[in-house]
């Protein structure tokens, strides 16, 4: 972002839209917790899960942490911070997937 | 040394002579006072490690296991290992020289963030004073890598304790990086550029990189196996449901980095040195300064090579061992290119020129040594042998705590305003680099012809080559111990230091010694790049009359 927004004001309907759609998102989990999606596929419990939660944990840390509003710096740390998160999983699940075979049922995993 | 005579009167006031009470020094946001807080409670913590290792190599002198019993002895070489990595290794260079030069360096005033700076001090002794708890308490017997299922449900020593010191550490660590980071990309002095930037200042950035975006993990994973021992989480232990593998997984992300943690911010302290002991510009700067951050990114790709006698798949030892092999190419280019910086360089072979010296060559075999040990088939024989112990010794003893004692003592001068004897500090350097080969060259051996790591008793036909390794251990303590005495000495008695002896170039050479609170009297512009020797007569005048505003 430009260097004049560094003291960006948000306003409050943006952070009460914001919390409406966490609530939204909080809802689906436990919606989809009452079926057992296992039975359709064996991965998409938790391919659902952690789609929502990754929505979720986005916009708390675009809005409710300001990166949206700070500088192309600050973006670059945390796009860093989740590339090394992605490194570790990856390279750890690739174990495990040259192990086992996939599709997995995650359960074993 | 050059023996100038310094005219400054004596009551010039420094950031020594600024108070002198124990409140000034606890609640001083001075990075250089910072720093040597940190000096003080990581040496005790080296004292403690020391201990330790000297109890296992007079344990190891004889064939029977007749000094410590079984128990004790996992104990001893556990808590040598977690206090020399985590209190003593981890914060030696950039806590504590860095701590003292890095806003010098950069021309600042201080760190970006001075509260945040006492604050992970605060934090390193909490958990220093808890692991101290934990060592009164018989310490622990996992060893320093914890693993499970044994530390999470068999040991029945302090591992939660220990868990949760080494957790709050962390968060010191991660501060030291963050405020680094900070303070170089916003404090720079008018005219520093990235690339007139010291090379030890990249050499730190590269390690606030990995403290940042690699401890947390390890504060993860041991408050995961703390649950786990604590509450019967199943995470780790197979009994639970969990997956012992995934212990080695999480903690190795961490801890290989860990390793460039300690031996980058010494490879700072080496391209500092060996410029200035040549009186040339390091030979390809901008290849050392980038494969500082090679070093740092590729280092996170390489940990599976740890398990290569686990259950993980061959396919990805395969792709760790290829990838370990890659990261040994940043190493060997810092290593290449200090050997051409010397080439045809004036060498002076003051103290801190021959701890860059034996560096080199350490460093060399552990690094090469390094490369035996990712090759898949060779580390079935090699995994968990004496040959790993000397490996990890060459790399964290001949390069990360080689480079330590040659940066304290070339800043010494700096830090205290008192020169150490020069020729005592010679001598010791010879007696840490004989002392050191004695010590671990003959483990390499013993290790090749099988002799596992971790055990306190062996058959007798051993017994030759660890009298050697406990002899040799023996001498490097002295040349350990002898630093400690004379460097304690020369804060009192040492001849008063000139702001720049050895007519070195960089910002720290143009202020005072000790610098001034405010660390320098005036506001320093930068204007060439860094070690550009044409320009030292410049400097040594500077040294003399502070009033030079030019690098
Ligand atoms: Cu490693």
């Amino acid at each position: 972002m430009s260097d004049h927004t560094e003291h960006h004001i948000v306003s409050p309907k943006i952070y009460f839209a914001i919390f409406g759609a966490l609530m939204v998102f909080t809802a689906i989990t436990v919606a989809v917790a009452r079926f057992d999606l296992a039975s359709v596929w064996g991965p998409l419990n938790i391919i659902v899960a952690m789609t929502v939660a990754t929505i979720k944990a986005t916009l708390v840390v675009l809005y409710f942490m300001h990166v949206r509003y700070s500088s192309k710096l600050t973006q670059v740390i945390v796009i860093a911070g989740l590339f090394w998160l992605l490194i570790m999983l990856v390279l750890t699940i690739a174990d495990y997937v040259a192990r086992t075979g996939w599709p997995t049922p995650l359960g074993q995993v | 040394m050059a023996t100038e005579v310094i005219e400054k009167v004596e009551s010039r006031s420094t950031y020594l002579n600024n108070g002198h009470t124990v409140k000034s020094w606890l609640l001083t946001l001075d990075h250089k006072r910072i720093g040597l807080l940190y000096l003080f409670s990581i040496s005790i913590f080296f004292l403690i490690g020391g201990i330790y290792a000297s109890l296992i190599r007079l344990e190891l002198v004889t064939p029977e296991g007749d000094l410590l019993t079984p128990d004790t002895y996992n104990r001893v070489f556990t808590m040598h290992g977690v206090i020399m990595i985590f209190f003593f290794l981890i914060p030696s260079i950039p806590a504590v020289l860095g701590n003292f030069l890095l806003p010098i360096m950069l021309g600042a005033k201080d760190v970006a963030f001075p509260k945040l700076n006492l604050l992970s001090w605060y934090i390193f002794m909490l958990g220093g004073a808890l692991m101290m708890y934990t060592l009164i308490n018989g310490g622990i017997d996992t060893g320093w890598t914890f693993y499970p299922p044994y530390s999470s449900i068999y040991s029945n020593s302090e591992v939660t304790m220990a868990g949760v010191s080494i957790f709050i550490t962390g968060f010191s660590s991660i501060l030291t990086g963050l405020n680094f980071m900070v303070t170089i990309h916003t404090m720079r002095a008018p005219g520093l550029t990235w690339f007139r930037l010291p090379l030890f200042v990249w050499a730190h950035y590269a390690t606030s990189l990995i403290q940042i975006l690699g401890t947390p993990v390890i504060a993860i994973t041991v408050l995961a196996l703390a649950l786990e021992r604590t509450f019967q989480i199943g995470i780790f232990d197979p009994k639970l449901g969990g997956d012992p593998v995934l212990f080695q997984h999480m903690f190795w992300f961490y801890s290989h980095p860990a390793v460039y943690i300690m031996i980058l911010p010494s490879m700072g302290v080496i391209s500092e040195i060996i410029a200035n002991s040549t009186r040339k510009r390091v030979f390809g700067y901008h290849f050392v300064a980038f494969s500082s951050l090679a070093i740092a990114v590729f280092g996170f790709l390489v940990w599976g090579h740890h398990m290569f006698t686990t259950s993980q798949s061959m396919y990805a030892g395969m792709v760790f061992s290829i990838i370990s092999y890659a990261v040994a190419i940043p190493s060997a280019i810092k290593t290449f290119n200090w050997l051409a910086t010397i080439y045809k360089g004036s060498v002076s072979f003051s103290t801190p020129m021959i701890y860059a010296l034996a560096f080199l060559g350490l460093f060399t075999i552990g690094g090469m040594t390094g490369l035996f040990l990712s090759a898949l088939g060779l580390d079935i024989h090699l995994h968990d042998t004496y040959f790993v112990v000397a490996h990890f010794h060459y790399v964290m003893v001949g390069g990360a705590i080689i480079g330590y004692l040659g940066g304290l003592h070339y800043w010494w001068p700096k830090m205290t305003g008192r020169l150490y004897p020069e020729t005592l500090g010679r001598i010791s350097a010879v007696i840490v680099f004989v002392g050191f080969n004695f010590t671990f060259m003959p483990q390499f051996i013993l290790g090749y012809l099988g002799m596992p790591r971790r055990y306190y008793a062996y058959v007798p036909e051993f017994q030759v080559l660890h009298v050697l390794s406990s002899g040799g251990a023996f001498v490097l303590a002295v040349g350990f111990m002898l630093p400690l005495f004379y460097l304690a000495w020369s804060i009192k008695y040492g001849q008063k230091a000139p702001n720049n002896p050895w007519t070195a170039f960089g910002l720290e050479w143009q202020t005072a010694s000790p610098p001034p609170t405010e660390n320098f009297t005036y506001n320093p512009v930068v204007t060439t790049e860094a070690y550009e020797f044409e320009h030292v007569e410049e400097i040594r005048n500077a040294g003399k009359t502070g009033a030079i505003q030019t690098a």
